[in-house]
């Protein structure tokens, strides 16, 4: 054998060796347990410490302010969503009160209006409702309802009063298309407020009248049938063809 | 920034140390796949690069994981790697592909071709020199002709697994890129192949460069014999990388893709000076029309008959414009694949820092360290064909 | 002769010792008892083998108040700052005209500037984001070293002692989930609150979502808000066709989100 090889192969045993032992003194020890990985990580994790103690820990003390929320429209809030986390105050209520913001700026984070949020959901413009005042003074946040009934279909259709505002319809009230009854603005979702059936209905401005005023006519037997106006046209900003 | 980004995509995560990296093995693989052209391939021409090409290997192989190490966010735990590999990791391969290579491939390799002359030295040289010669022989001083042969055959054989483990060696990082669905620049089966065919026109570029200055700095002439097949190779590298990219790109534009607006926005505002400018005109086709013109790559004698002195200008333009290019390719891939959001609806810009560890001051002192670590090697073990004499040619 | 013989036979017996002190620490580290243990940390009784988990998203119902984002900085020591999120509201506006913009400033922990144009919208709406735990997670896929993982009972967790953050697991998720975390030089992402559900507890972002959007649960078929979400919707997941698998359930998904 060449001298080259036994040199050769000793430098690599070497260094096999060094690995294996290597690997013997490095490897964590519970490595591979679950997986390829250090299984005491998931224990280190779990035990890290919990900051939001949940409604039902809330609730197991504070007993009278549950049963108030459960049965209003703030059924869905956590308690910690305004008292900030609280795990601290549950474990030992003795040390202090969670904190409270009692000025706007609180309630405005959800109810502030932005047409991206879903239609139906209770939104206020800020500016001009109340303005500066504590929505405490009004809404008891534990139970949230409007002192009195909404004056303006557009308290709560925001987004649509918003876009009709800058559309062709913008003169035209609410009421001129849909019957809303009384009861609609107490209970919205029992009684529900109408919408025109017929074609006939936007025809009254928009067929008959004369061309060349300011209404936009069409021949109301063959324009668009068979369908009904609003199933191409959005009333509250109507589409034109080019 | 325009448009939307996820707002944890803010920040690049992979900077300029993880385009000097790829940049590097580029070299490592194209100077062993130039090396390996003589020994296996039988190319006598390129024999006065040989030992210089298996040196300037070695010298960026060593550099290699350093920019690696600066980059990690924990460095000092970079040994898991070795020690609990993710088998489904293309980057847990690193560890073990760069050993396999750095031991088995290149210094045996080294080791093997080197050792006739080690011994040699080691009987010449006085003092510490000759107890580093003598350990580096690792005791094997019987040079009678058929240890020599040995040597020989050896060294053959380990060129011949050299080059299929300088293509895993580079083209694994190609797969590391490859193999991210999640980005659509950088997820394609053609990563590793371009990376592969780049990284070979780097090195011969590099290997081609530095034969010329080593000659200049030695006021010994040049073999242009040498030269000429050098630049051959080089062309015909540069052709073969040339198809890859444009192939890639055709195909983009083809399948026109959800991905190909936002990719296409990022070509023309944040890579308009690295891709178009850089790495297509100045890193690619002047060179292939340089080189095609005047290497023996497409007609004998190159297409237009120039002197030697011309040639030589000629030549060492177009590798340097060639490195430009590499490097540029590395860059619009790296940080190419960071400028865009996985959201496809926004751009991003990369601000490189001066100073601090992942700076441009750390990457060219780490671009630097291997032309120093070169300099002590060729100190050490000398590759020029006049002091010692190489490998014999093969029969 | 006989010299030469009392060395090798002296080598081999140093030899075969410095195997043995060699593969002591290896044969012991081989030995290894595979099953599957609580955490520590964990509510008593609790078996991971007992979970898995997802979670149920319903677009229709987030009103974008961040109050989920700001819960999960606060629970998880989340680094503060506009550019560090496990979970974030992002906000599409669609026009008439066919444009879609999107934003996120500071994940809507700032709330969303006000709309121009209000007339030409054609759809808008808000998107809660977060690690979706892929049940074929590319993230785990790439770790180098295993320091990220996914769990018996489904969650993608990170191993803050063993992960070297060479950011390939960042690179890798199709969502934006991960992110390089300042201060610990690790990858960082949603935990689904692990720390809680050992207890018994759901996710912050869940407890605190005033809409009832995110809905938390087992992904089989046990009782579980989650369950009667994916019965009752029709669901869509992101990026499917990367065949990431995963367990963030979107109902009311519109086709322009990413």
């Amino acid at each position: 054998m060449p001298q080259q090889v036994p040199r050769l192969l000793a430098v690599f045993a070497i260094a096999a060796a060094g690995l294996l032992l290597a690997r013997g003194v490095l490897i964590p020890d519970t490595f591979g347990d679950l997986g390829h990985y250090r299984a005491a990580a998931v224990d280190s994790i779990a035990a890290r410490p919990v900051k939001y103690a949940g409604r039902q820990v809330c609730g197991a003390c504070h007993v009278d302010v549950e049963a108030q929320q459960v049965a209003g429209n703030h059924r869905g809030v956590s308690c910690e969503v305004c008292h900030a986390p609280a795990a601290w105050h549950a474990s030992d209520p003795m040390s202090g009160k969670p904190a409270i913001n009692r000025k706007r700026d609180l309630c405005v984070v959800c109810h502030a209006f932005n047409p991206s949020r879903p239609t139906g959901f209770p939104q206020i413009d800020s500016l001009v409702h109340n303005p500066r005042l504590p929505c405490i003074g009004c809404h008891t946040p534990h139970a949230p309802v409007p002192p009195e009934t909404p004056r303006e279909c557009g308290a709560c259709h925001g987004g649509i009063a918003r876009q009709k505002a800058v559309s062709p319809h913008a003169n035209l009230e609410c009421t001129t298309c849909h019957d809303a009854p009384q009861a609609h603005r107490d209970n919205p979702r029992a009684h529900r407020p109408t919408k025109p059936a017929e074609r006939a209905f936007c025809g009254a401005c928009h067929a008959g009248m004369a061309p060349e005023g300011p209404i936009p006519q069409i021949a109301l037997e063959s324009h668009g049938q068979p369908n009904l106006c609003w199933q191409c046209h959005y009333p509250h900003y109507p589409e034109t063809s080019r | 920034m325009q448009g939307y980004i996820y707002p944890n995509e803010y920040e690049l995560q992979w900077s300029l140390l993880i385009v000097l990296y790829p940049y590097i093995t580029g070299l490592v693989a194209g100077a062993f796949i130039l090396a390996s052209l003589e020994r296996v391939f039988n190319v006598r021409e390129v024999q006065p690069t040989y030992r210089l090409a298996l040196l300037t290997a070695l010298a960026f192989l060593l550099v290699a994981p350093l920019p690696l190490q600066a980059h990690l966010g924990h460095p000092e735990r970079s040994y898991e790697i070795f020690m609990t590999p993710n088998k489904q990791s293309a980057m847990a391969m690193f560890g073990f592909v760069y050993a396999w290579y750095l031991m088995v491939v290149l210094l045996l390799e080294i080791w093997f071709d080197y050792r006739r002359d080690m011994v040699r030295w080691a009987r010449e040289a006085r003092g510490w020199r000759r107890w580093l010669y003598y350990g580096l022989t690792l005791g094997a001083t019987d040079v009678s002709e058929r240890a020599v042969a040995f040597d020989e055959s050896a060294g053959r054989w380990i060129t011949i697994i050299g080059i299929p483990s300088a293509f895993l060696l580079h083209g694994y990082v190609g797969f590391i890129f490859g193999s991210i669905k999640a980005n659509p620049w950088w997820s394609s089966v053609l990563m590793p192949v371009v990376f592969l065919f780049s990284a070979t026109v780097s090195g011969i570029a590099l290997v081609l460069v530095l034969y010329m200055l080593s000659s200049m700095f030695r006021w010994r002439p040049i073999n242009m014999a040498c030269l000429e097949k050098l630049s051959q190779f080089l062309f015909y590298a540069l052709v073969v990388d040339f198809s890859l990219e444009a192939l890639d790109f055709i195909h983009r534009l083809y399948e026109a893709e959800e991905s190909i607006e936002i990719l296409a926005q990022m070509v023309e505002s944040r890579l308009f000076l690295s891709l178009i400018v850089l790495q297509l005109l100045f890193g690619t086709l002047i060179p292939l029309v340089l080189l095609g013109a005047f290497s023996p790559g497409l007609r004998k004698g190159g297409f237009i008959r120039a002197s030697a002195e011309l040639k030589q200008l000629v030549f060492l333009t177009s590798a340097v414009l060639i490195q430009i290019g590499i490097f540029s390719i590395r860059w619009n891939v790296v940080i190419g694949g960071q400028l865009f959001s996985k959201s496809l609806r926004g751009l991003t810009v990369y601000k490189v820092e001066l100073l601090g560890i992942e700076g441009l001051a750390t990457t060219l002192g780490l671009l630097i360290l291997p032309f120093v670590i070169l300099w002590v090697l060729v100190k050490i073990l000398p590759p020029w064909p006049e002091e010692a004499p190489g490998p014999a040619p093969s029969p | 002769m006989t010299d030469q013989g009392l060395d090798r036979r002296a080598f081999v017996g140093d030899l075969v010792a410095a195997c043995l002190a060699a593969g002591g620490p290896v044969l012991l580290g081989a030995i290894r008892m595979a099953e599957g243990q609580a955490p520590a940390g964990a509510g008593a009784g609790y078996d991971p083998a007992d979970h898995y988990y997802g979670m149920g998203i319903d677009v229709a119902k987030c009103i974008g108040c961040a109050r989920c984002v700001a819960a999960c900085k606060a629970e998880n020591d989340v680094p503060p700052g506009p550019h560090h999120f496990n979970t974030w509201i992002e906000r599409y506006v669609l026009r008439a005209g066919g444009e879609v913009d999107v934003d996120s400033p500071n994940g809507g922990l700032d709330g969303f500037p006000p709309l121009e144009g209000v007339g030409d919208i054609l759809r808008t709406f808000f998107v809660p984001k977060l690690c979706n735990h892929c049940a074929n997670p590319p993230c785990v896929q790439v770790c180098p070293v295993g320091a990220t993982f996914i769990t018996p009972d489904g969650v993608v967790l990170v191993d803050d002692q063993y992960c070297i953050g060479c950011r390939y697991c960042i690179q890798a998720c199709p969502y934006g989930a991960r992110y390089m975390h300042p201060e610990k030089h690790v990858a960082g992402k949603c935990t689904f609150c692990y720390h809680r559900l050992v207890k018994g507890l759901v996710p912050a972002c869940v407890e605190v979502c005033p809409t009832g959007a995110r809905v938390f649960g087992e992904v089989e078929k046990q009782p579980t808000p989650l369950a009667r979400f994916l019965r009752f919707n029709d669901i869509q997941v992101l990026k499917p066709n990367l065949n990431t698998k995963p367990k963030a359930y979107y109902a009311n998904l519109d086709g322009e989100v990413r």
